[in-house]
């Protein structure tokens, strides 16, 4: 725990215009309505650890990933990139990247995949001449396990486990020291899903890459992720440590999301699938999010919404189970 | 499940691409029987031949695809070879089809209502309010709250899992006898994908309808299936009871394929992965398919391709996984 912090988020809001147009409004008398995609999110991430991101659709956890790289301006807070020592002892801001969810659509089809790889290289000016250039691309290429050979081709001739290869050769060549991963491997098989998720467990080691990993498939994160946030509605419900959110889990969200995931090691066993549907960020219900679909809802929680509080080394937001 | 006779049974399905660059077969000798009221789970990677397993079971397959071999049966009646209207007359009335995205498969300029109402009509010798009063009945048992008015509502005013429990509901409307579900919960989120798999085993029990469940998600089939088929480049490897298969697989594809799930309960430093990816339908390696991947491989296995033990149920392999001593 003693390794510096490597991001900073203070009370990110992100909201979303979603009213119907001016004219619409003047008409009918519509008023503006407001999404609110994440609303008021605050963590830090530690550098080399991975921080998994759980929710269903809509949750706002695709946004979180864009707001911390930079691909949607937060409404309000603040994400920060800590300056991290360099190992010559000079302090310099981390570089951030992204891989994202389709690796098919995610790499320009008309582009080699050397060309791909080189873009940051290029554009970053990280190596003078384009033989040290070329050089590089093929380390690269080397380390996220293609041949140095596959730069000449296109990204049509791979198939989806490969390009996420690329993908992640693409994101280190910018020397990034942050990965956000959205959905890395859910257009994948679960064979190559494990090969991907190897790969990344093994550069994090080899280059003490942080990551942010952003998913709904709870046992890849509970795979990768040494600190877990489960997000709902555009806020973190319950954040700690992986290994005790998941021997122990407090928030009722978090408790039925683990109850509902199949488990293959245990077939055809009777559970209790959650009921009802996540509501819409636009139309939230009152009080705490959750209560319409929580078993141990009580009067206060149809009113106030609870909010993140620390206990144990775990931040939980419910009125019920602290 | 084997006492009973079987609902639907394929024999030997063999399906082509018939190609200008020569014939693809995408499907090779591929037999499985589904008992009535039986969940039959078809689990591959994408490019394994699932889907299409369940697109020739229908009658779907699209040129240049074609059957080329083997025989489809469904209560005693072979309906590989029925002519296109025959087959038409067959689906929806016998064998109900739900596929993966809700959005798509329903129409979305009719309200459900009238939705269910035409498949209700064309299939059963029911008047309009009838169809109606049916049409009502069956929201209702599929779990949608407010059944009257959301009949006269349009697909883009129910929810991704709502919706799904329309497609489901069209899928019964003819109380068929069998129904394909083609990946019906990979849309959807996980605890409503927990709601929707409860839902096809609940109603698969009180209608004794035989489902084909065709999925890439082990963790559904061993949630949902009452046994399983696992398919490896256009054939079957393995075949089973669901708990035999998911926790002392046979097949080393099988083997590998759960290995490499990442687990709840504990975690590993590294993944076991099986290296190399499956082989493309014009390239599959003689004798065993997966041979060029398998840890086990003999020299029989590039030559010779192992099939399912007689009976049905077991790996087609020529070096099981050695059943383990407490099972």
């Amino acid at each position: 725990m003693s390794e510096p912090i490597a991001l900073t988020v203070r009370d990110a809001v992100c909201l979303f215009d979603v009213s119907p147009p001016f004219l619409d409004r003047v008409l009918s008398g519509a008023r503006r309505r407001v999404l609110r995609a994440v609303d008021g999110v605050s963590f830090t991430v530690r550098r080399g650890r991975t921080l998994g991101v759980v929710g269903e659709s809509g949750c706002g956890k695709s946004t979180l990933a864009r707001m911390i790289v930079g691909l949607q301006p937060p409404t309000a807070g603040t994400l920060r990139l800590e300056d991290m020592p360099l190992a010559d002892g000079s302090l310099a801001r981390p570089r951030v990247q992204m891989i994202f969810q389709d690796p098919y659509a995610s790499l320009n089809p008309r582009w080699r995949v050397g060309d791909i790889v080189a873009e940051p290289i290029r554009e970053l000016k990280l190596v003078q001449g384009e033989a040290a250039v070329q050089a590089r691309v093929a380390q690269l290429l080397e380390t996220v396990g293609l041949a140095a050979a596959d730069a000449a081709r296109f990204p049509h001739a791979f198939s989806g486990g490969q390009r996420q290869r690329i993908s992640i050769a693409r994101a280190l060549a910018t020397e990034a020291d942050v990965l956000v991963c959205d959905e890395p491997t859910s257009a994948l098989d679960v064979s190559v899903q494990a090969q991907i998720l190897n790969l990344m467990r093994r550069l994090q080691a080899e280059l003490g890459l942080t990551y942010i990993l952003i998913s709904h498939n709870l046992s890849v994160v509970r795979h990768m992720a040494d600190d877990i946030a489960i997000m709902y509605l555009g806020r973190f419900v319950e954040t700690g440590p992986a290994e005790e959110v998941f021997a122990n889990p407090r928030h009722p969200y978090t408790r039925l999301l683990l109850e509902t995931i199949p488990d293959v090691q245990h077939p055809n066993r009777d559970r209790q699938p959650l009921s009802g549907e996540v509501p819409s960020p636009i139309d939230p219900p009152p009080g705490c999010p959750f209560h319409p679909r929580c078993p141990q809802a009580e009067a206060r929680c149809r009113e106030t919404r609870p909010a993140l509080e620390m206990r144990d080394g775990r931040q939980v937001a419910c009125f019920v189970v602290r | 499940m084997s006492g009973a006779a079987p609902l639907l049974s394929v024999r030997d399905l063999r399906v082509a691409f018939h190609t200008r660059r020569g014939r693809l077969v995408a499907l090779d000798g591929v037999s499985f029987d589904i008992a009535p009221g039986e969940i039959l789970g078809v689990v591959g990677e994408s490019g394994a031949g699932k889907s299409l397993t369940g697109t020739a079971v229908i009658g779907l397959l699209d040129p240049p695809g074609r059957i080329d071999g083997g025989e489809i049966w469904l209560e005693g009646r072979r309906i590989d070879t029925l002519s296109p209207a025959e087959m038409r007359r067959v689906r929806g009335r016998q064998i109900g089809a739900i596929f993966q995205d809700p959005l798509t498969s329903l129409h979305p300029l009719l309200t459900v209502g009238a939705q269910l109402e035409e498949t209700i009509r064309t299939h059963l010798p029911l008047g309009r309010a009838e169809a109606k009063a049916r049409a009502v009945a069956l929201l209702r048992e599929v779990g949608i709250p407010a059944p009257e008015t959301r009949v006269s509502q349009y697909p883009h005013q129910f929810s991704g899992g709502m919706r799904q429990r329309v497609v489901i509901a069209l899928a019964l409307a003819a109380e068929p006898k069998l129904i394909i579900a083609d990946e019906p919960t990979t849309a959807l989120d996980v605890s409503i994908q927990a709601q929707i798999t409860a839902l096809l085993r609940r109603l698969c029990r009180t209608h004794g309808t035989g489902v084909m469940l065709v999925t890439h998600d082990m963790g559904v089939i061993a949630e949902t299936a009452d046994r399983v088929a696992v398919m490896y480049a256009g054939r079957l490897v393995e075949l089973g009871a669901v708990d035999q298969v998911v926790r002392a697989p046979r097949h080393p594809y099988t083997a590998g394929l759960m290995a490499s799930i990442p687990r709840m309960g504990k975690r590993e430093d590294v993944l076991a992965q099986i290296e190399g990816s499956m082989p493309r339908l014009g390239a599959i390696p003689p004798g065993c398919a997966f041979s060029p991947r398998c840890p086990s491989a003999s020299a029989r296995c590039m030559v010779e391709v192992p099939v399912l033990p007689a009976g049905g149920a077991g790996a087609a392999c020529w070096h099981p996984v050695a059943e383990p001593a407490h099972v």
